[in-house]
């Protein structure tokens, strides 16, 4: 696998008041990578993601994509950068249909004003079939091509959780940041959400994920990040990190803690 | 939407009768009015006229989801830009502009209605950039306030400088002009007569049609989807890279301009203009008609719109003479009991369509598993 970084964060800190929620964090993910991102509760993971993606603003830290450095200072900025997030909760359009969702993700894509939209030029009758194409071929893409007439609450969980993925996808990213895409989810849809991701994977986009579900992150990462208390305790292969004894501690506590 | 390609062989037909009866149906209708009587006509002017309000704050409060209770600022900004060019006010209280137009200001239409609109537009962006950040109740107040704010300038703008002449209002507004056609005289067309009002009513028409194209062409548009997106949540859309703040001061820029334009028309319509046209009432009337026909659908809008502009006028033409016969005086006057009633009808709908008359229709009812285009007609409806 080709070894060039696509996202590479260096000395990333943050504090809210009295609390390091990060502290000196740094992060390289490759192309075509899967990259996992856990920890326990409260670990920083979320604050990782939200500073990456523009919510909240970094104490310090430098952030490159794709080898050009980016600020994250508005999320629609990061977006068209190239970074593109789902929500731990999930985070739709609930009263627009399924495919009027994904075709939004292509809002950063597309340039046609108002005026134009007006007009109806030609410029913009092609742009709009091609938005719409895209979009179908999205929902195709993620398994729910039937249901793009459907209003997006309508949806079962994993149809909304799998429509999510298909809006994030509809913005063209370099790399799709997933912030707990399994939460809620039962074993066949975990199986097949798996699935999806490493389909994603294969068509050439790097991913990012936190979960907190360890045998899904450990069969489908290629690299892992532990977080503790804002700070990386160890990064590695799966299988390095799943037996590190600082790791066990920091999830489960150490077994004979001495007083 | 997914059913296009299908439909289209079969809907040009029915399309097009359906466009012809509607256009046969505006056409006819003043000349009926005039039959019944001259209010009638002037009622429907004033039914397209409040179309394309009800039109520009849906595209507001509606597709952008920001609730605006201070829209009718707008529509007299709209009022006195056109009052102000087509009157002799300017001309009375600054000699400065007597000199530079001696027959006196009498700006045309072509000029007068674009920067009216575009005056209510820079207002529009004015009260937008300082609530992007304010949703729901906070934004309301906020709007609240400024529509209140334009109210009393306009009130109290006759000093030191003399430029809205106050509590009294502008008058002596010149007519609509098309070039050899002036809209206060009646017309001979065709053999026939058309009076003045019915001239008014064809042009608000014209206007509100092509308001209603526009609201049209938007709403199904990259712009009008992330207006809805931000409606839906804010902060997904900025994930998905929409500008929030750019989208957001274009809604309130383009609904300004439809209130704009309107207000021009009806300061000509009048021939006067003053504060009392913009009190917060008429913000909620407007609010009103668009919450009762249909939140962000625009057929619903202007339902609500016609039917609140046309009922007060029916109350008044049967409500005044009922009770004279009844009581041989008049026990409630219309006006309140048109309150009355607004507020009833309110409640009502509230209970029991909340989601206004004639709503969006609604997506993902139907089972999965049916095929999009036996869905699809009825949301083209």
């Amino acid at each position: 696998m080709a070894r060039e970084p696509v996202l590479n964060v260096h000395g990333l800190s943050k504090r809210f008041g009295g609390l390091q929620a990060l502290q000196e964090v740094r992060i390289c993910i490759e192309r075509q990578q899967i990259y996992g991102l856990i920890g326990p509760n409260g670990a920083g993971k979320t604050t990782f993601f939200n500073v990456l993606t523009g919510l909240v603003r970094p104490d310090s830290g430098t952030f490159e994509l794709n080898g050009h450095t980016y600020e994250p200072t508005s999320v629609h900025r990061v977006a068209a950068a190239g970074i593109a997030r789902t929500f731990q909760n999930i985070r739709l359009f609930p009263d627009m249909t399924a495919l009027e969702n994904v075709m939004v993700g292509r809002h950063v894509r597309t340039h046609c004003g108002a005026l134009a939209s007006v007009l109806r030029t030609r410029a913009v009758r092609t742009e709009e079939e091609q938005i719409r194409r895209r979009s179908r071929e999205l929902l195709e893409y993620v398994g729910i091509g039937r249901l793009g007439h459907l209003q997006a609450r309508t949806l079962s969980y994993g149809d909304q959780r799998r429509l999510e993925i298909a809006r994030a996808l509809a913005t063209d990213p370099k790399l799709l940041a997933l912030d707990e895409p399994a939460a809620g989810m039962n074993a066949t849809e975990k199986l097949d959400l798996r699935r999806l991701l490493e389909r994603i994977r294969s068509d050439g986009i790097t991913l990012l994920l936190i979960e907190h579900d360890v045998k899904l992150v450990m069969g489908l990462c290629d690299q892992v990040t532990v977080l503790d208390e804002g700070r990386i305790i160890k990064e590695g292969s799966p299988a390095q990190v799943q037996h590190d004894p600082v790791v066990i501690e920091a999830y489960l506590g150490r077994a004979n803690a001495p007083k | 939407m997914s059913s296009a390609p299908q439909s289209t062989q079969t809907q040009p037909r029915s399309a097009l009768r359906a466009t012809a009866v509607v256009a046969l149906v505006l056409l006819v209708l003043p000349l009926v009015a005039q039959w019944l009587g001259p209010a009638w006509v002037r009622t429907l002017a004033f039914a397209a006229l409040y179309v394309m309000l009800a039109l520009g704050l849906n595209i507001v409060v509606g597709f952008a989801g920001l609730l605006d209770l201070g829209y009718i600022a707008f529509y007299a900004v709209g009022a006195y830009t056109f009052a102000l060019l087509a009157s002799p006010h300017l001309t009375e209280n600054f000699p400065r502009i007597a000199q530079a137009f001696p027959g006196g200001l009498h700006v045309p239409i072509w000029a007068s209605i674009p920067l009216g609109a575009a005056i209510a537009a820079g207002f529009g962006v004015l009260l937008g950039a300082p609530v992007l950040k304010l949703r729901g109740d906070y934004l309301a107040i906020v709007t609240l306030g400024f529509g209140d704010i334009i109210r009393i300038f306009l009130n109290n703008l006759n000093e030191p400088i003399n430029l809205t002449n106050g509590p009294q209002g502008i008058t002596l507004i010149d007519p609509v002009r098309i070039g050899q056609l002036r809209f206060d005289h009646a017309v001979s067309v065709l053999g026939g007569q058309l009076t003045s009002l019915q001239l008014y009513y064809y042009l608000f028409t014209a206007l509100a049609l092509i308001c209603i194209l526009v609201c049209v062409r938007l709403q199904d548009s990259r712009i009008g989807r992330a207006w809805m997106a931000i409606r839906e949540d804010e902060i997904a859309a900025k994930a998905m890279g929409i500008n929030v703040r750019n989208i957001k001061l274009l809604a309130f820029g383009l609904g300004a301009t439809f209130g704009g334009v309107s207000g021009s028309m009806f300061a000509a319509f009048q021939g006067f203009v003053s504060p009392e046209s913009f009190s917060l009432m008429e913000s909620v009337i407007v609010l009103s008609m668009i919450v009762l026909g249909g939140l962000g659908h625009i057929p619903g809008v202007i339902l609500g719109a016609v039917m609140l502009s046309v009922f007060p006028e029916f109350l008044r033409h049967t409500v005044g003479p009922l009770q004279m016969q009844l009581f041989g005086r008049i026990v409630i006057d219309t006006e309140v009991l048109r309150m009355l009633l607004y507020g009833v009808a309110l409640v009502i709908i509230m209970l029991y369509r909340p989601k206004g008359l004639w709503p969006a229709p609604q997506h993902g009812i139907a089972p999965p598993a049916e095929p999009a285009s036996a869905v699809q007609p009825q949301a083209d409806a």
